[in-house]
């Protein structure tokens, strides 16, 4: 990354939820501050179909754009993205996505560990990773990668979450930066 | 972050494929390759770089091995139902205007698609009057593809894909089963020819009404993604159709003013 600024470093928020998550992402969005200047990234565990009815229910609750991702999509500052059904989403170093549709990952596709890990190695220390409700452990090698450059890593608390098996399998695996309620998820994003 | 094969490492292995086998990967995107060939290094056990690095220079078997295993082969049969729902209703009555109809499944890893194709031109009786052009840079798959065996555990699903597609027959008319494998009927395999053929290093080939290639581009680098739309650009008849996978655009390409979309599938036709 060039080095001719200080605060230089781009940054990224990569959220991975999956059973029980829908309703803390909805609330997310709905209190993110209008002129936020990094993108969001969504990963949802959820059915395979490829209908768009996600995002723009998504889309109801923030100002902000939020769009399904195409393959070789820039990334841009102030959007929410949501990865798409059936591919792993992931990030390339010039910081513009790309799709895989290979074999399923933790049960899922879309991984939460794929974009995370992909996250990690295009945005280091600029990224914070923040995983809510689950009922399965993807996500946590991802954490584990966003920890390993010093990005931020942030869980939903268990006892908030709706199912508390993902948050707590990464805070029995590692050390957590933040331990997050409801409304906490978006004040810490406000704040980056 | 630490992975065992890093940039560099693979930049290395990239160019001896290039260099003494002649498999260019080097404009596939890297972030899905960095996964899979970490994945193949872990999966294969070795313990240094060195000695991954040896293995794929010296040994062509595991030549064979390395580029299956970086490649995806993920597909299914009627994938994106609406999609084939599509070519039923919209694609398919132009091409029953041709006396003679020629498609290109391109990169068709183990004939799925290729297969599902075969059923709905059966379906539209025109499956005696078209040809099935099925490529793939891996001559394992192909030779997958070409048997028209495919597992047993998977027709559930692919049956729902059929008749979310618009399949109103008994699917399992299409094949006999044997154990815990299908086969599809000859009738639907005669029509296909089977082929390698490499989209990154090899030129167009013949003239098509229908150039499939779904799920393939994604796999490649923005620039690579603009040659390869020349190739099939050049491969496609004037009103031809190109069909990608949900996902992939012709938006950002060159040869998009020459496009119109049809609908909301990702479906072109050539107009100019």
């Amino acid at each position: 990354m060039a080095q001719n600024s200080l605060n230089d470093v781009q940054k990224i928020v990569v959220i991975g939820g999956s059973a029980g998550s829908l309703h803390v992402i909805l609330h997310v969005l709905n209190h993110l501050k209008a002129d936020l200047n990094i993108p969001v990234v969504i990963v949802l565990h959820r059915k395979n179909d490829s209908d768009s009815s996600l995002s723009q229910l998504m889309a109801l609750r923030t100002d902000l754009p939020v769009k399904e991702v195409d393959d070789k999509e820039a990334l841009i500052p102030g959007h929410v993205y949501l990865a798409p059904a059936d591919y792993h989403l992931l990030i390339e170093t010039n910081k513009i996505f790309s799709l895989d549709d290979s074999e399923k990952i933790n049960f899922s596709r879309p991984s939460i560990d794929v974009t995370f890990q992909t996250a990690a190695e295009a945005y280091g220390a600029g990224v914070t990773g923040i995983l809510l409700s689950g009922a399965n452990a993807d996500g946590v090698e991802g954490l584990e990668a966003i920890h390993s450059v010093k990005g931020i890593v942030a869980v939903q608390d268990p006892s908030t979450a709706q199912v508390p098996y993902m948050p707590q399998a990464a805070i029995n695996h590692m050390q957590i930066d933040k331990l997050l309620n409801v409304d906490q998820i978006s004040e810490l994003i406000n704040q980056l | 972050m630490d992975t065992p094969v890093g940039e560099q490492e693979i930049k290395l292995l990239l160019n001896d494929l290039l260099e003494i086998y002649g498999y260019d990967f080097t404009d596939y995107a890297k972030a899905s390759l960095k996964r899979r060939i970490n994945r193949l290094f872990t999966l294969d056990r070795f313990p240094s770089f060195a000695e991954f690095r040896y293995k794929l220079r010296t040994d062509a078997d595991y030549m064979k091995r390395f580029i299956e295993q970086i490649t995806v082969n993920v597909t299914e049969m009627f994938r994106d139902p609406l999609f084939y729902q599509n070519l039923r209703e919209h694609v398919l009555p132009v091409l029953a205007t041709y006396p003679f109809i020629r498609i290109w499944h391109a990169g068709c890893s183990t004939g799925e698609e290729v297969y599902s194709m075969a059923i709905l031109l059966k379906e539209a009786n025109l499956l005696h009057k078209s040809l099935l052009y099925a490529t793939d840079l891996n001559p394992q798959v192909l030779q997958k593809a070409s048997t028209g065996i495919f597992p047993m555990s998977q027709m559930k699903q692919y049956s729902e894909n059929y008749i979310a597609s618009g399949g109103k027959e008994d699917f399992s008319r299409y094949y006999t089963a044997s154990y815990n494998v299908v086969k599809f009927d000859e009738e639907l395999s005669r029509r296909m020819v089977f082929s390698t053929h490499n989209l990154v290093s090899e030129s167009s080939f013949n003239q098509f009404q229908l150039v499939m290639c779904r799920n393939v581009l994604i796999y490649f680098e923005k620039d690579l993604q603009g040659r390869v739309f020349a190739l099939f650009d050049d491969s496609l008849e004037n009103l031809g159709f190109l069909a990608l996978g949900s996902k992939e655009t012709l938006k950002l390409s060159p040869i998009i003013s020459k496009y119109r979309q049809e609908g909301k599938e990702k479906i072109w036709r050539k107009i100019h």
